[in-house]
């Protein structure tokens, strides 16, 4: 239990996916100009990068242990398709939810940090409970740092920015100080 | 002769006027990821030289026989063979390299650079033009990395490609190799490159003012 809560906790804040692993980056600059698209566009990556746990788990466990040299591109395929698959059952299923999440589970395949969980899961030897534990802090991370971008940025919008520097490279800067924010996490456990 | 020019100004386009992280934004991930030293960078855009300079060809190559509601997943099983390649190429050539780039070298399937290039470029054009582009635009996005990579080394440890540059006295700036120093020194850069450019254009319309102005003394003169 102690593990889980610590795998939990330090891909939250300590290594968090976006200000430490530079993961889900595109999103992260291109979409957090409103809070609440952010939100949802984090519980969203939150409820994909859960899935990805499993199929990584189930390709780990029953495949790729006969061809380990296939390993990126069935993670690829499979991710992509188990998305697309789960996409049309909740529109089938549930309009609501289709209509909240809808416009960016097919945006989200392409996110890196869904492809990243599943090399690092892999990588670190993570079992199933402690893959979804991951996938949890990971989303959660994602989001929490989704939710501060874009309220840094809703409050700027109004501020006197130059020109010159408005977009990207002040997205960026402000990034680099809210990573900078991030790193006081870092002495929360003594053995990272 | 013609055709030789143009397919030559497709690869110069890459390199600066579409720098695919300067001007397209495009790839943030391993751009940041693996550049806090110049020797990764390096290695970084050789690897996505090759898989970008390879799935250019053979999009280009097959683009008649692919169709177009799976194109999207072809491109990506193409690109991901290659990186599969590089993955173990790398393995094998440069351990020490390979266990630092780590998980990014597979997450190179996932920039979103590669896929972009095949879908706006590769799939459109014959195979000349597409291989041209794919170099120019690595070659960019290889500038890029080695810019970031040398700041940051440079900075954060006193050294370019592990020679040490200043001596005992230097103290580094740890926070350039760490990831803060990854976003601030791409934000500043990306600000160089805007002030850059937009210098440039208000010298071009002064040339032009200047231009006008003179036609205009000719004519009233004339």
């Amino acid at each position: 239990m102690d593990d889980l809560l610590w795998i939990f906790i330090s891909t939250l804040l300590v290594n968090n996916f976006v200000l430490a692993y530079f993961l889900g980056l595109c999103p992260f600059l291109g979409v957090s100009g409103q809070l609440e698209t952010s939100f949802r566009l984090g519980l969203a990556t939150t409820f994909v990068l859960v899935i990805t746990a499993l199929c990584a788990w189930v390709l780990n466990t029953y495949v790729l242990i006969y061809a380990p040299y296939l390993r990126l591109i069935s993670f690829i395929v499979v991710i992509a398709s188990t998305v697309q698959f789960i996409e049309m059952s909740i529109k089938k299923l549930s309009p609501s939810l289709f209509k909240s999440l809808g416009i960016f589970l097919p945006l989200i395949t392409t996110n890196c940090a869904i492809l990243g969980l599943a090399i690092f899961a892999t990588n670190r030897g993570y079992g199933l409970v402690e893959g979804l534990t991951f996938a949890l802090g990971a989303g959660a991370g994602f989001t929490l740092a989704m939710v501060l971008m874009a309220g840094i940025r809703e409050e700027t919008e109004i501020n006197d920015v130059p020109a010159l520097i408005r977009g990207t490279a002040f997205n960026l800067i402000i990034a680099g100080i809210l990573s900078m924010a991030f790193m006081g996490f870092a002495g929360l456990f003594s053995s990272t | 002769m013609a055709t030789d020019i143009t397919a030559y100004e497709e690869m110069i386009k890459g390199l600066w006027r579409d720098n695919p992280v300067f001007v397209q934004v495009l790839g943030m991930c391993p751009m940041l990821a693996v550049t806090n030293s110049a020797i990764n960078a390096v290695v970084m855009g050789l690897a996505t030289f090759f898989v970008l300079v390879g799935s250019s060809f053979l999009v280009s190559s097959f683009k008649q026989w692919i169709p177009k509601q799976v194109r999207i997943s072809l491109y990506i099983i193409i690109i991901a063979t290659f990186v599969t390649v590089v993955d173990y190429s790398l393995l094998a050539m440069l351990p020490a390299i390979h266990k630092e780039l780590g998980a990014f070298i597979p997450l190179i399937v996932a920039n979103c650079m590669i896929l972009g290039r095949q879908e706006a470029f590769a799939s459109k054009h014959n195979v000349k033009y597409a291989v041209m582009d794919a170099v120019g635009m690595s070659g960019g996005f290889m500038i890029a990395l080695f810019a970031l990579g040398s700041v940051r080394e440079i900075l954060g440890v006193g050294a370019f490609f592990g020679v040490d540059l200043f001596g005992a006295n230097f103290e580094p700036w740890v926070i350039m190799i760490l990831p803060p120093g990854g976003f601030l020194t791409l934000g500043l850069l990306l600000l160089f490159f805007n002030w850059f450019t937009e210098r440039r254009r208000q010298f071009l319309d002064k040339v032009a003012e200047a231009e006008r102005v003179a036609v205009a003394g000719v004519d009233k003169n004339g």
